[in-house]
């Protein structure tokens, strides 16, 4: 028995972060999955096969991320110092990295939404052409769009990569210390997003080809979740601890029913029998979970990750032993 | 790098919790909360028990992980020491460093918004005092000193008596001792 610090805002189980970084992790993980697939249909030059992802899809990455970042914001709080993110660069802090990286997202998302304004949003071609200097950038990106691309895609890779890294550098936190995090991350992200384009794109190829892309996609990430599991079954003893909260423990359901069931396994098996021309009507649902279960991810990860630790006094106190102790007396 | 170093006498500590009052008096602690605490651990099923009572604070780790992963340099070491110190004005209440610190000391948040812990009172050490907590100690089991100097309190105690730190295995190198 331990008796600890007995005093909640000084010993509660670890639980510093909540929905918002969560949502922010999801949000960034599918901002980064956004830019990668319209850079790669801007690379494949077929705009009339895919006029979704081609030309339009571009423009959803700044609304997603600055979404992501608002709820990020909610959460510091210390929030007028948050300009303190960009007086410094720790090299060894992936939190640095990534206020940096999301600064660089901006410019290369924007050039990216413009180099297909003019074919993706029509509407706003006269906005654009009523000042030379728009009109001339414009110009300029739609002539660059395969560099841009090139650009935009090894920056979104770090957006989504880095959300993972940044859990997984905590050494502190058994449940998070997997170099497997940081993919699984990016992965997730992907799939979220092709999952995006299958639910909103209006053309049925583009939308069975995201299906076919989102496939391949869950599979990776089936494998991921694997490794993952297995990379802290064989770890230390703190890691096998904290993988016990997904084998049995407080976040078993989340994981395995919520996350892998529902997010992963269902809509595989739902978008290979949409493959095979089945469950046409049911289209919608397994990018519906996919998206879902991209969310739950982050949630589940946040949590038990937070709660896992090396000191763990919370697990070793018995409040019964106390209650014992007073009835003999 | 100097470093500071606090020794603890697991076998003269009774757990009277003077060094936690001392330190909210000295730093001027807000209300609800702590930066240093007791732990008292019992081992052993009745009737051959044993207790250990631990007064616990930041480590102040030669090798600090909340001080790698702050995003903003407000986590530093207070001129090249091993003393982790947070600067207000720089913390942005991201809480990254709480969450990097393997023996959760760090769970202290100011209801400004930034990261308050245990500064092993460098004010005082700056004018050759020890910290609140020690010198408050009525059984006298708290010894602060820097392990640099082989002669000091601290690097006598333990080159004589048996010791022990928080999980070694974290790499964080901590630098509060106990003695068993």
């Amino acid at each position: 028995m331990v008796t600890a610090r007995a005093n909640d805002l000084i010993d509660p189980s670890l639980h510093i972060w909540t929905w918002e970084v969560a949502m922010y992790l999801f949000l960034g993980g599918l901002t980064a999955g956004i830019m990668v697939f319209a850079a790669i249909m801007a690379l494949r030059r077929d705009d009339d096969a895919t006029p979704f992802s081609s030309t339009q899809l571009a423009l959803l990455a700044p609304i997603v991320l600055s979404l992501g970042m608002t709820t990020l914001f909610l959460d510091l709080e210390h929030k007028l110092y948050v300009f303190r993110f960009y007086t410094a660069f720790q090299i060894a802090s992936p939190m640095s990295w990534g206020a940096w990286i999301l600064l660089l997202i901006y410019p290369v998302s924007i050039l990216q939404i413009l180099s297909t304004i003019r074919r993706g949003y029509p509407v706003a071609t006269p906005y654009v052409d009523r000042w030379s200097m728009t009109s001339a950038l414009v110009n300029w990106c739609e002539k660059h769009r395969r560099q841009i691309a090139l650009v935009a895609i090894p920056s979104a890779m770090a957006l989504g990569i880095y959300t993972g890294i940044l859990l997984s550098a905590f050494s502190a936190r058994p449940f998070w210390n997997s170099g497997v995090l940081g993919p699984l991350f990016l992965v997730s992200g992907l799939s979220t997003a092709a999952a995006l384009v299958a639910l909103i794109s209006s053309k049925k190829s583009e939308k069975e080809l995201f299906t076919r892309i989102d496939l391949a996609i869950i599979m990776a990430e089936i494998a991921l979740v694997g490794l993952f599991v297995v990379n802290l079954a064989t770890g230390s003893a703190q890691q096998i601890e904290a993988l016990g909260s997904i084998m049995g423990g407080t976040y078993t359901v989340v994981f395995w029913v919520l996350f892998v069931g529902f997010g992963l396994i269902i809509p595989l098996l739902f978008e290979m029998l949409e493959m095979r021309g089945m469950l046409k009507s049911l289209a919608m649902v397994a990018p519906v979970l996919v998206l879902l279960g991209g969310y739950t991810l982050r949630q589940v990860m946040l949590d038990a990750g937070q709660e896992s630790s090396w000191t763990n006094y919370p697990t070793q106190y018995n409040a019964e032993l106390l209650d014992r102790l007073e009835t003999r007396n | 790098m100097t470093r500071y170093a606090m020794v603890i006498d697991t076998r003269t500590c009774i757990g009277c919790g003077d060094c936690v009052v001392a330190c909210k008096t000295e730093n001027k602690v807000p209300e609800g909360l702590n930066r240093d605490w007791i732990v008292e651990a019992t081992k052993g099923t009745y009737p051959h028990l044993t207790t250990e009572f631990r007064s616990e604070r930041c480590n102040h780790c030669s090798n600090p992980t909340c001080v790698t992963l702050c995003p903003t340099g407000a986590s530093h070491l207070w001129k090249k020491t091993n003393i982790v110190l947070v600067d207000a004005d720089k913390c942005t209440g991201c809480k990254a460093c709480i969450a990097a610190c393997p023996y959760d000391a760090r769970l202290v948040m100011h209801p400004d918004g930034y990261i308050d812990k245990c500064t092993f009172c460098h004010h005082r050490v700056e004018q050759g005092l020890d910290p609140a907590c020690v010198s408050s100690c009525p059984t006298r089991c708290m010894h602060f000193g820097s392990l640099d100097d082989p002669g000091s309190q601290v690097s006598q105690l333990l080159k004589t008596r048996q010791y022990k730190v928080l999980n070694p295995e974290t790499g964080n190198e901590p630098n509060v001792y106990y003695l068993i």
